[in-house]
């Protein structure tokens, strides 16, 4: 398992992963978005591995949880920040784990306020499976199936690395 | 019900220490305070998007209850609700049922059965806002939008916002409130937001008939000379003259409190060089403020318009969303036992 998570060959496989899929979609000017924390950590790895000349944006989705009437409002809020329009933009989302999908509900409802995108990718670097919604990555860096007392966590944002965390129950 | 009174926090508070009402800084600390001031800056973000609006209280219900007229603060609660996606009813109660007679209670009683989730609370007695979070439907939240002389807490919050935004933070800071301290409901919310946050002088300035008695014990010092007061200000915030509230011969004339106690620009000129300046609105040009000065390069007071929106949105979603996880932890409890 600790090789499957070596990082640099999850970013090596996400990279390739992501070069495939704007060429298949014959995009050449992606605008690049990560979801805090993690998502705005590899968005910055693989803007750079791309070669993006364009600053990529952070959003903090806090305002689209669907978990807002059974916990409130995440008391550690921070400004989503994206410095370009979304409108008539090729998007590239990108997030560390994708579970349930609700994350990634809320993120594209949060795009769709900043501009009606021309389409979005959606890349994450692990996918746990254990879904809740029809969403779905276009990229992945590894799909997992972990036991029920294991997690995930991606660490950063220098050095980046990914941990494989026992929960003990 | 004195303004100290622990009912009172535990009255705005859950047991897990969410806003879950919004009636006073009083029994708020700093950490709060501070999660106020940074929910509040992510939304002066989403107010400059192509769409300003987020869905946090969509399919609620906001009700403006003024039971004193403000435009400017009804307008700027009725924005922000409808940036957060609620509906908004607005009431002016002056004109409305309870020149019928009818009671506050009734009111209130009427307004629940249009299962309200949310009032928005202008009263000119103070506490009434507290009142009627005592007495409200389990689950309904209450922002406090002034009473009587007691507080303003979104406009002292706003004009936190706005302190942060210009000079970075609270520490070391000198501060100066000037004018009619003695009827203003933002002075006292003001002092205590700033002590909380840590700055280094709360000042007030102002003739002695126009300070309420103890007013030290606020936590202020007190300058009845306005030339010397502004030496090494940061800060200054200048309130207006409630000339509605004026009863009694407390001024000679509104010629000499300006000529007193007004700003303009050579007094300004005294304080820190890049101190801003301050107005909660609406300004009396001439009476409190030059305009040279209110409209100058140091006047930051239409960004506290802006932020007023931005706070507003703070404290009704962190409220609403208090209300709310404690309606569902009550149920998932009732579930297990």
């Amino acid at each position: 398992m600790t090789a499957l998570l070596e990082i640099d060959r999850l970013l090596d496989d996400l990279e390739a992963g992501l070069r495939k899929k704007l060429e298949e979609r014959g995009v050449t000017s992606p605008a690049l978005i990560g979801i805090r924390t993690g998502g705005v950590w590899l968005a910055d790895v693989m803007s750079k591995r791309l070669g993006l000349q364009e600053p990529w944006g952070e959003l903090d989705i806090s305002f689209y949880r669907d978990d807002f009437s059974r916990i409130g409002l995440n008391p550690k809020v921070k400004p989503s920040s994206l410095p370009f329009s979304t409108e008539d933009r090729d998007i590239i989302l990108i997030d560390d784990v994708i579970m349930s999908g609700r994350t990634i509900r809320a993120a594209m409802n949060e795009i769709f306020d900043y501009g009606r995108p021309a389409s979005i990718i959606l890349a994450t670097l692990v996918d746990l499976g254990a879904r809740e919604l029809p969403v779905q990555p276009d990229v992945t860096g590894r799909v997992l199936a972990l036991q029920s007392h294991q997690r995930v966590k991606l660490r950063g944002p220098d050095p980046l690395h990914i941990e494989l965390q026992e929960t003990g129950h | 019900m004195t303004a100290t009174d622990p009912s009172q926090t535990s009255l705005q508070l859950t047991a897990d220490g969410q806003l879950r009402h919004f009636l006073t800084l009083d029994g708020l600390n700093r950490a709060l305070l501070t999660e106020i001031l940074d929910t509040a800056d992510s939304f002066i973000e989403v107010g400059e998007r192509s769409i300003k609006k987020v869905p946090l209280l969509r399919g609620r219900t906001v009700v403006n209850l003024f039971f004193e007229s403000s435009t400017r603060t009804r307008s700027t609660f009725e924005l922000a609700a409808k940036r957060l996606s609620a509906d908004v009813l607005n009431l002016d109660i002056n004109t409305s049922a309870t020149s019928k007679g009818e009671s506050l209670s009734d009111t209130l009683l009427n307004l629940e059965a249009m299962a309200s989730d949310m009032f928005v609370v202008r009263h000119s007695q103070s506490g009434a806002p507290h009142f009627i979070a005592e007495s409200v439907t389990p689950g309904v939240a209450i922002i406090n939008a002034g009473d009587g002389r007691h507080a303003h807490p979104t406009q002292a919050m706003l004009d936190m916002l706005t302190i942060r935004q210009h000079k970075g933070g609270f520490e070391g800071l000198k501060v100066a409130i000037v004018g009619d301290v003695l009827h203003s409901r933002v002075a006292r919310s003001q002092i205590r937001a700033l002590n909380e946050l840590g700055a280094a002088e709360v000042r007030v300035i102002a003739p002695a008939t126009l300070l309420p008695r103890d007013v030290e014990s606020l936590g202020c010092t007190v300058e009845y000379d306005m030339t010397r007061g502004m030496k090494d200000l940061d800060v200054v915030i200048m309130l207006r003259l409630q000339k509605e509230r004026m009863e009694g011969a407390l001024l000679p004339s509104e010629r000499e409190f300006y000529r007193l106690y007004g700003l303009n620009q050579e007094k300004l000129a005294l304080a820190h060089p890049e101190c801003i300046v301050m107005h909660p609105g609406p300004i009396n040009r001439g009476v409190e403020i030059e305009s040279a000065v209110a409209d100058g390069p140091q006047s930051v007071i239409l960004n506290q318009v802006t932020n007023g929106i931005a706070i507003s949105m703070a404290v009704m979603s962190m409220a609403m969303g208090g209300q709310m996880a404690e309606r569902s932890r009550k149920l998932a409890g009732r579930a297990r036992g």
